[in-house]
């Protein structure tokens, strides 16, 4: 009896501090402005998983799932700037800063700050961001936006379009967690 | 006995707990979900050279086209190698969808009009479902509306009339390597000599090498089967250099084939390359998105 009593406490014990999230519906969108040409394109299939225990996020998304309205702007984007067959996925490895600060526990909306390591066209740089993380009936969901320099992770862009492209780019981030299954 | 069970279950639990606090990738305890990708971007546009490439205009987008052909570089200086003269052909191609793309030309070279239709049966895909080949389907007629030469003859508007019919199998070998191999066969209603076949057979083959991100070289080679056309006639060669500046694709090459439609490239080549017919010439493409 005593046994079964300790088996239990353990086991629940790693539940309880094995709380992830993950979601494989991350939205990922971004936007650049340029007197000549307007860039933006959506994905809708990013990966993401987050430990509520730690603060440790994870993001990969694949770059070729990116869907724009010109199609031989999404070709360009793939062939010539993303080098997509080369660099598949973008990653972001992170952590949620000031993550004490939020009661995963209570409904609400948390300001947070994430810093980690940005990985785009093979190429990683440390990143801090602001964003949002809101509770509501235990439910979890986040949504952050940044702006990234291309010339920061080697996309280049030929002189004779200089004037049309936006050397950085706005990257909105958004997703509902869903609790991660043990198994 | 008991506490070594017990000892044995709470080493197995830190353990796990270890495993799952490591840093290591928690995305990977996702899986990876594979998704279908479709293979784009075989050739820099819907033309290798002359032959149909692999490519279509993607759906609600116009392309338009306008291609030269100079003279015979074997003219000399005194046709400044050929730039005295060009044909020309001027055209516009439009998707219907991704997959179904129709298009119209007129060429300078005999008054000639043209409309066809290339419909991709198969799309070569990477990741979940994986399919090797990209499988187009092509149909053509030209409409010859120069003046009949031969007064004395009879002319049916039917005699005026070519088809084409061609398959084109193709691959995306690597991200710089594409090839296709076009098997075709061209209808002439009316020949010119009873020793030419009205429907001739070829198998044309295309490639091309990227050279930098925006630039590539392709060749094409048709092979019309023996014993169809009359002994001037032959075999297109045509090797070409493309570059792509966003919306506009350049195609500069060399070929013997003055023609820019099927039934002239594969059909009434008398350019011979070991004799310098070769024209210098031009593909010139434009995308519109007007959906």
């Amino acid at each position: 009896m005593k046994n079964i009593f300790f088996i239990v406490l353990l086991l629940s014990a790693q539940l309880a501090f094995g709380q992830k999230y993950f979601s494989k519906t991350g939205k990922i969108s971004f936007y650049s402005e340029a007197p000549m040409e307007k860039i933006e394109a959506q994905n809708s299939s990013a990966s993401t998983a987050l430990d509520v225990n730690t603060g440790n996020m994870e993001w990969a998304v694949l770059i070729q799932g990116f869907k724009f309205d010109k199609a031989l702007m999404q070709e360009h984007f793939n062939e010539n700037y993303m080098e997509s067959s080369t660099y598949p996925k973008a990653k972001f490895k992170g952590k949620i800063d000031n993550f004490s600060s939020v009661n995963f526990a209570k409904d609400g909306t948390y300001n947070i700050t994430a810093s980690g390591q940005l990985e785009i066209h093979g190429i990683t740089k440390p990143i801090t961001s602001t964003g949002v993380i809101t509770l509501k009936n235990g439910a979890i969901s986040a949504k952050s936006k940044f702006t990234i320099l291309l010339a920061d992770y080697g996309i280049q862009i030929p002189k004779l379009v200089a004037d049309n492209i936006s050397k950085s780019v706005d990257i909105t981030v958004e997703v509902n967690y869903q609790l991660m299954p043990t198994e | 006995m008991k506490i070594r069970s017990l000892l044995t279950l709470f080493s197995l639990c830190v353990l796990a707990n270890l495993l799952q606090a490591q840093d290591g990738d928690m995305l990977s305890m996702l899986g990876d979900s594979q998704t279908t990708e479709v293979v784009t971007a075989s050739f820099k546009t819907d033309r290798v050279v002359n032959l149909e490439s692999l490519e279509n205009v993607a759906g609600g987008e116009l392309d338009i086209k306008i291609a030269h052909r100079f003279g015979f570089i074997s003219g000399g200086a005194y046709e400044l190698y050929g730039l005295d003269q060009a044909t020309i052909r001027i055209g516009g191609n439009y998707g219907i969808t991704d997959r179904l793309m129709v298009g119209v030309g007129r060429s300078s070279y005999e008054k000639t009009f043209d409309a066809f239709s290339k419909f991709k049966l198969l799309r070569q895909t990477t990741g979940a479902r994986k399919m090797p080949f990209t499988i187009c389907l092509m149909g053509s007629v030209a409409v010859k509306t120069i003046k009949p030469t031969d007064p004395v003859r009879e002319n049916f508007f039917s005699s005026k009339l070519f088809y084409t019919g061609q398959i084109i199998i193709g691959r995306k070998f690597s991200k710089s390597f594409s090839f296709q191999l076009s098997p075709t066969i061209v209808h002439r209603n009316l020949v010119l000599t009873n020793a030419e076949k009205n429907d001739v057979l070829a198998l044309g083959a295309g490639a091309r090498i990227k050279l930098g991100k925006r630039t590539s070289l392709n060749a094409e080679y048709i092979y019309v089967l023996p014993n169809q056309l009359a002994p001037q006639y032959k075999n297109s060669l045509s090797l070409g250099f493309d570059i792509e500046t966003g919306g506009h694709v350049f195609q500069l090459h060399f070929t013997n084939s003055t023609s820019m439609i099927e039934k002239g490239f594969i059909a009434e080549n008398t350019g011979d390359w070991r004799h310098g017919d070769i024209h210098f010439g031009f593909n010139l493409s434009r995308t519109f998105s007007i959906k």
